[in-house]
């Protein structure tokens, strides 16, 4: 328990230092939070039940989307609009999983992959709808509790977004140590031996699947309300990608490794993106290879891994 | 009438260039068990080559295509050496994570030095004229494709049944660890297989740039694509492949002709339903 109330008291430590030194960045903090809360998403998904996709981006469109119409057509309270996101998340997670989730290997991440193409060739017909390739456009939320307004600078932004994160980190805190979420890791350390203790694999692979989507779904609604923009872009390939490579980096299935990851894939995505995007794909193409190949099981456990190093391991962290 | 005639056709024509691309990477995927979400980079590797040697450099269309096959191959086999052959025994995941990095390695490359925009290949005059058909005029372009796709697929056969190479080759596919026991030098065919299929996407890419434009991110606009194909054929199958890329073909060709709005969204539907119902595609030698 005091190790729970310290993580939470260093996000908490981290998000206030970050706020206090980079007054003028809070746009692209408030990004990074959002990340966070789809790599941690994923780290739900991929960590924790061992589900490979490369599609966590479908369920962020479409809680993104789902806010942003929400906001427009119905009600501009962002909490009503996460919730939105959230249903909508994990709606589609709960329908595409039923199919997904009897597959796996190959055939699940390429199928995560067309979930996520499909959403977005509907969202591109449905112009009538979504504004196509415009973005939709036009989300005006309104005060976050009724309390604060978003301002220009994004300092309600920032701290709406934070606070979300921290929920989501603490919800999935729980989830982890809870029964339910034993069982997923179980599954992913063995499938066979679950199913033999009298376990359905596919039931609680798609339950995990769908909190997943639900997460994700809350990522993008929380993004639609900052940027006030839902795009294409969010059912891409890339953030799929990207978002993967975030949790990897970090390392998974733990949880604080998904923050640390994205917060450093983030802000050396920052300054390396700046000048030229394609230099950037050079840079997380070797970044991806030095992880795979040198940190297997990410920065968290870098210390274990250079102790290894330093005793002659052959190949560290394996 | 005519219609399915053109469907069929077209779609013949599009499975072709499908096959030669993915064939590739269902017998690489089948014999090392390697997720490669890379492959597609070899036919972009295949078309920007193609594209310098015909518009550059000015070489006649025959000797485009040989160089840029060859140079491709060039490429591919030292990358097979020093990156593949270290992710072979690693879990699925790394393996897509290593794959993806190089895919935005060769994006980012062939950007560096061609630009992002459309790469194009010139063709020669004689393949811009049409041949009748008595139904329909067909671009003899299109007709080159489907003959090329023909040979790849006869040639292969030969190749794999009638050699030595292809025995070792079936046998590394159905149990590696056997057929290296029995003293077939498995890194050497590792090597020459993902060499041959890296060849022939690097052919596929460039006989199929009308259909499937070239530009840097060509590998990922159409990874799906090719990865539906393998999955669909089954994995290791190079029969299975063929099948596949002809189904497609034509399912996509028919989406287009028939549904022109809904065509995506349908073609993902039919392959979302059948690989429910069929996991292992179609005849599939390995589990997914």
């Amino acid at each position: 328990m005091t190790g729970r109330l310290l993580s939470i008291f260093l996000i908490l430590a981290a998000g206030a230092a970050a706020y206090l030194l980079f007054p003028y960045n809070l746009a692209f903090l408030t990004r990074i939070l959002i990340m966070i809360v789809l790599v941690l998403s994923l780290d739900l998904i991929l960590g924790l039940a061992g589900i490979a996709t490369l599609g966590q981006a479908a369920m962020y469109g479409a809680g993104a989307y789902a806010a942003g119409l929400f906001a427009i057509h119905v009600w501009a309270d962002p909490v009503a609009g996460l919730l939105a996101g959230a249903v909508a998340g994990a709606l589609l997670a709960a329908v595409s999983g039923a199919v997904l989730m009897r597959t796996q290997g190959l055939t699940l991440i390429m199928l995560t992959i067309a979930v996520a193409q499909i959403c977005a060739e509907i969202a591109n017909r449905a112009r009538g709808v979504t504004g196509g390739a415009d973005g939709l456009r036009g989300i005006r939320p309104g005060k976050v509790l009724g309390l604060w307004e978003f301002d220009f600078i994004g300092i309600t932004g920032y701290w709406y977004a934070f606070a979300v994160m921290l929920l989501v980190f603490l919800a999935l805190a729980i989830i982890a140590r809870s029964p339910f979420g034993l069982s997923l890791r179980g599954i992913h350390e063995s499938p066979e031996r679950m199913v033999a203790i009298g376990v359905s694999v596919y039931r609680r692979r798609l339950a995990a699947y769908t909190m997943g989507g639900a997460i994700a779904g809350i990522a993008g609604a929380l993004s639609a309300q900052i940027t006030q923009l839902v795009s294409l872009e969010s059912f891409s390939f890339t953030l799929s990608a990207e978002a993967l490579i975030m949790l990897i980096l970090g390392g998974t299935g733990r949880l604080y490794g998904a923050i640390l990851g994205t917060v450093i894939f983030m802000a050396v995505h920052h300054v390396a993106a700046a000048n030229d995007p394609f230099n950037w794909l050079f840079v997380i193409g070797a970044l991806v290879l030095v992880v795979v190949f040198f940190l297997p099981r990410g920065l968290v456990a870098l210390p274990v891994s250079l102790k290894r190093l330093a005793k002659g391991g052959r190949h560290a962290g394996t | 009438m005519t219609l399915l005639l053109n469907i069929a056709v077209d779609g013949v024509a599009y499975g072709m260039i499908l096959f030669m691309i993915a064939v590739g990477l269902s017998v690489t995927m089948g014999l090392m068990r390697v997720v490669n979400l890379a492959h597609g980079g070899f036919a972009l590797i295949g078309g920007t080559l193609a594209h310098w040697l015909g518009t550059e450099v000015g070489l006649p269309f025959a000797l485009v295509l040989l160089g840029a096959v060859a140079g491709t191959i060039v490429i591919a086999m030292p990358l097979e050496r020093l990156v593949y052959r270290r992710i072979y025994g690693f879990g699925e995941l790394q393996q897509v994570l290593a794959t993806i990095g190089l895919t935005f390695l060769m994006i980012a490359s062939v950007n560096l030095w061609q630009g992002s925009s459309l790469l194009s290949i010139t063709l020669p005059e004689g393949l811009n004229r049409s041949v009748d058909l008595g139904f329909r005029q067909l671009t003899a372009h299109r007709a080159l494709v489907i003959g090329v796709g023909a040979l790849v697929i006869l040639g292969l056969w030969l190749l794999l049944d009638r050699t030595r190479f292809g025995i070792r080759l079936r046998a590394a596919v159905d149990n590696r660890d056997t057929a290296s026991a029995l003293g077939i030098d498995t890194g050497r065919i590792y090597m020459l297989t993902f060499a041959l299929g890296a060849g022939l996407a690097a052919l596929g890419g460039i006989l199929g740039a009308e259909l499937l434009p070239i530009d840097a991110y060509y590998p990922l606009r159409y990874m799906v694509l090719f990865l539906i194909v393998v999955a669909i054929g089954g994995l290791g199958s190079i029969l299975g492949s063929f099948v596949a890329a002809l189904a497609i073909g034509m399912i996509e060709t028919a989406s287009r002709y028939l549904v022109p709005d809904m065509a995506t969204i349908t073609f993902f539907a039919i392959v979302i339903l059948f690989l429910a119902l069929r996991p292992r595609g179609l005849m599939g030698r390995v589990g997914a």
